[in-house]
C-alpha cells in the first residue's frame, strides 16, 4: 500500500517537474518577447541608413544592429572554417588509424578540452593577443582573427566527436565493401565511410555554429566592442550581438537603448534557430546527395 | 605514388590530432607560466585562501572560490530535482509522443543563449527577488542560482536520458514480462541500473555550472567578500576573470586572474578524470 503511494507521488512529481521547466522557460521567453516585439523593426537593424545601401556597405549604419550581426556572422564562419578541417582529420585520425592505447590517452585530452570554461579559453586567446603584441608586433590586438582562433578552440571538440562518432558507427560489412574490391584506406574514408556519416558530421557542426553565435564569454576577453562599426578587416575589433546585449544591461542610458536591448536578444534567438534549421536542412539535402551521387 | 598518398594523409591526420590535443596542454602552460609570478611571490597557499585587498597588497581568490561553490551548489539543488522529474516524464511516465515532443523541446532549450538568460534575470527576477526579501539590489546568489539552474536542467535532463537509455533492453523486457508498470518498472529497473550513468550526468552539469560566465557576472552582484546568506552578493572565479580584465596589464590584480584560470582548468580536469573514472569501473563491473 505504501508503495503505490510512492508510485502515484512520483508521477506526480514527474508532470509538476516538467510543467515547471516548460512555464519558466515560456515565461523567460514570452517576457522577452512580449517586452521586445514593438523594437523588432528595419529602424532596429540599419537605425536610419536605407536598408539596402547599408547592406551593399554604400552607407554606414550608426544606430542599428546591422554591425554587430555582420560581426557575429563573420566571427561564426571564421572559427568554423579554422575549426571543420582540423576537427574533421582529428576525428578521422580517432576513429580509423589511432592504436587502441593512443586513442585512450587522445581521448582524454579531448574530453578536458570540452570541458573547459569558455572564459578561460577567452582568457588563453586574450594572452596569447598580449603576447604577439609585445613580440612580434604593435599592429596586432585583440581582434577578429584571435577572437575566431579562440572560439574554433571551443568548438573543436564538438567536431572531433560527432565525426569520430559517425564513423565508428557505420557497420562491418559497409566498411569491408569497398575494401574487399580494392580500394585503399584513404579512398574508402573519402569515397565510402565520410559520404556515409555525412549527417552525423554535420550534427556536430551544427552544434559549433550555434556555440560559437551565442556566446560571450570569449569574445568579450578578445576583442568585442561596443561600437566600431562594420569590421574592416580580420585584425580589427568588432561588434558582436551577445556582446552587444550583455552591454546594454548593465551600461544602457535610456530606455530607447534597452528597447534596443531587447531587439538585439530576440535578433540573437531567431538567429540560433535560423542558423539551427538552415543546418538541419542542409544536413537532410546533404545526406540525401550523398546516398544518390551517380 | 598512391602509397605516397596514403601515407601523406595519414600524416596530416596524425598532425592534426596532435595539435589539436596540444591546445589541451598549450592553454594550461600559458596560464600557469603568466600566473607563475604571483605564486611565486606569495606561495600557492596565500593565493588560494587570503581574502582580496588589493590595497594591502592581498591578491587571495578565497571569495571567488567561495562565491563559485555557493553559486553553482546551489543551482545543482534547483536543476536536480527537475531534471529528475523531466527525464522520468521523457523515460517511461508521459506517453511515447508526448515524450518524444518535449525531449525535441528541451534540446532546442540546450540552444538558448547564456547572455539571454541573463539578460531576462536582470529585468524579470531580479526586482522580484528585490520585492520578495526586501533586502539588498536583487543581485544575489539567490537569483544567479535559480536562473543557473534552469539553464542546466535541459543539459542534466538530456544526461539522465541517455544513462537511461543505455540500460540493456533484457532488463526491460523482464519487467515488462513481470507485468511491471511505467512507475514501476522506472523505480524499480531503470532508477538503480541507471545510477552510475546519472551521477556522471550531475558531476558533469556541476562543470557547466561552474563554467558559466555570463549568469553569474549579470546576476550575482560581483562583491568581492565572502558573502553570509544567499541573499547577498558574491563574485565568482569567471566572474572575476571578466571584471579585472580590463586592468593594467603588469599589476599584480591582473596577475590574479591567471590564478583563477589555473583554478578552473584543474576543476574541470579533475571533473573529467572522475567521470572517466567512474564510466571505466562500471564498464569493467557489468
Amino acid at each position: 500500500m505504501k508503495l503505490r503511494t510512492l508510485e502515484r507521488l512520483t508521477v506526480l512529481f514527474s508532470w509538476a517537474a516538467g510543467l515547471l521547466l516548460l512555464s519558466a522557460v515560456t515565461l523567460l521567453l514570452g517576457y522577452l518577447f512580449v517586452k521586445g516585439y514593438e523594437s523588432v523593426n528595419l529602424a532596429l537593424i540599419f537605425g536610419e541608413a536605407a536598408p539596402l545601401r547599408a547592406i551593399l556597405l554604400q552607407e554606414r549604419v550608426f544606430n542599428g544592429l546591422f554591425p554587430a550581426i555582420v560581426g557575429t556572422l563573420s566571427l561564426v564562419i571564421l572559427s568554423i572554417v579554422w575549426a571543420i578541417p582540423i576537427g574533421m582529420a582529428t576525428g578521422i585520425y580517432l576513429a580509423e588509424y589511432a592504436e587502441p592505447r593512443a586513442k585512450r590517452v587522445l581521448d582524454a585530452f579531448f574530453d578536458v578540452l570540452a570541458g573547459i570554461p569558455s572564459i578561460v579559453i577567452g582568457l588563453f586567446g586574450f594572452s596569447f593577443a598580449v603576447f604577439l603584441h609585445k613580440h612580434y608586433s604593435d599592429r596586432i590586438g585583440p581582434c577578429l582573427l584571435i577572437s575566431s582562433i579562440a572560439l574554433s578552440f571551443l568548438v573543436l571538440p564538438y567536431i572531433i566527436r560527432t565525426t569520430q562518432a559517425a564513423l565508428e558507427g557505420i557497420p562491418r560489412d559497409i566498411r569491408l565493401t569497398a575494401l574487399a574490391l580494392g580500394a585503399t584506406k584513404l579512398q574508402n574514408i573519402f569515397l565510402v565511410l565520410i559520404p556515409k556519416s555525412l549527417a552525423g558530421i554535420m550534427s556536430g557542426i551544427i552544434l559549433a555554429i550555434g556555440r560559437c553565435a551565442e556566446d560571450t564569454a570569449v569574445i568579450m576577453l578578445t576583442g568585442a566592442v561596443a561600437s566600431t562599426g562594420l569590421p574592416r578587416s580580420v585584425f580589427s575589433q568588432y561588434e558582436a550581438l551577445p556582446f552587444y546585449i550583455y552591454y546594454i544591461s548593465s551600461q544602457y542610458a535610456d530606455p530607447a537603448e534597452l528597447m534596443q536591448g531587447y531587439g538585439a536578444s530576440i535578433i540573437l534567438l531567431l538567429l540560433c534557430a535560423i542558423l539551427f534549421s538552415v543546418a538541419y536542412g542542409i544536413r537532410k539535402g546533404l545526406t540525401h546527395f550523398a546516398f544518390y551521387r551517380p | 605514388m598512391k602509397k605516397c598518398r596514403e601515407l601523406v594523409a595519414e600524416r596530416a591526420f596524425l598532425l592534426s590530432a596532435l595539435a589539436s590535443s596540444s591546445i589541451t596542454v598549450a592553454i594550461l602552460a600559458f596560464m600557469v607560466f603568466m600566473g607563475l609570478p604571483l605564486m611565486r611571490q606569495g606561495g600557492l597557499y596565500q593565493l588560494l585562501l587570503k581574502p582580496w585587498a588589493p590595497y594591502q597588497g592581498s591578491f587571495g581568490i578565497y571569495p571567488m572560490i567561495m562565491g563559485t561553490g555557493a553559486i553553482s551548489l546551489l543551482s545543482l539543488l534547483f536543476a536536480f530535482p527537475l531534471s529528475l522529474g523531466c527525464s522520468f516524464l521523457i523515460g517511461s511516465i508521459a506517453p511515447k509522443p508526448a515524450g518524444r515532443g518535449f525531449r525535441r523541446l528541451i534540446e532546442l532549450m540546450t540552444g538558448i543563449p547564456t547572455v539571454i538568460y541573463g539578460f531576462v534575470g536582470i529585468f524579470l527576477l531580479v526586482p522580484i527577488v528585490r520585492e520578495l526579501f526586501q533586502r539588498g539590489s536583487g543581485l544575489c546568489i539567490l537569483t544567479a542560482a535559480l536562473v543557473l539552474g534552469i539553464m542546466i536542467t535541459p543539459t542534466m535532463t538530456l544526461f539522465f536520458c541517455d544513462s537511461f537509455d543505455r540500460i540493456p533492453r533484457t532488463y526491460l523486457d523482464a519487467a515488462d514480462a513481470l507485468g511491471a508498470s511505467p512507475v514501476q518498472k522506472l523505480l524499480y529497473v531503470i532508477l538503480p541500473a541507471a545510477k552510475n550513468g546519472m551521477l556522471n550526468g550531475v558531476i558533469l552539469s556541476l562543470g557547466r555550472a561552474v563554467g558559466d560566465t555570463l549568469i553569474a557576472l549579470m546576476l550575482a552582484g560581483n562583491a568581492v567578500r565572502v558573502a553570509e546568506s544567499v541573499l547577498e552578493p558574491a563574485r565568482t572565479l569567471t566572474a572575476h576573470i571578466a571584471l579585472v580584465i580590463a586592468a593594467d596589464y603588469e599589476s599584480p590584480e591582473f596577475r590574479s586572474i591567471f590564478a583563477c584560470g589555473v583554478v578552473l582548468y584543474l576543476f574541470t580536469m579533475a571533473v573529467t578524470f572522475l567521470v572517466r573514472y567512474l564510466s571505466f569501473t562500471k564498464d569493467t563491473t557489468v
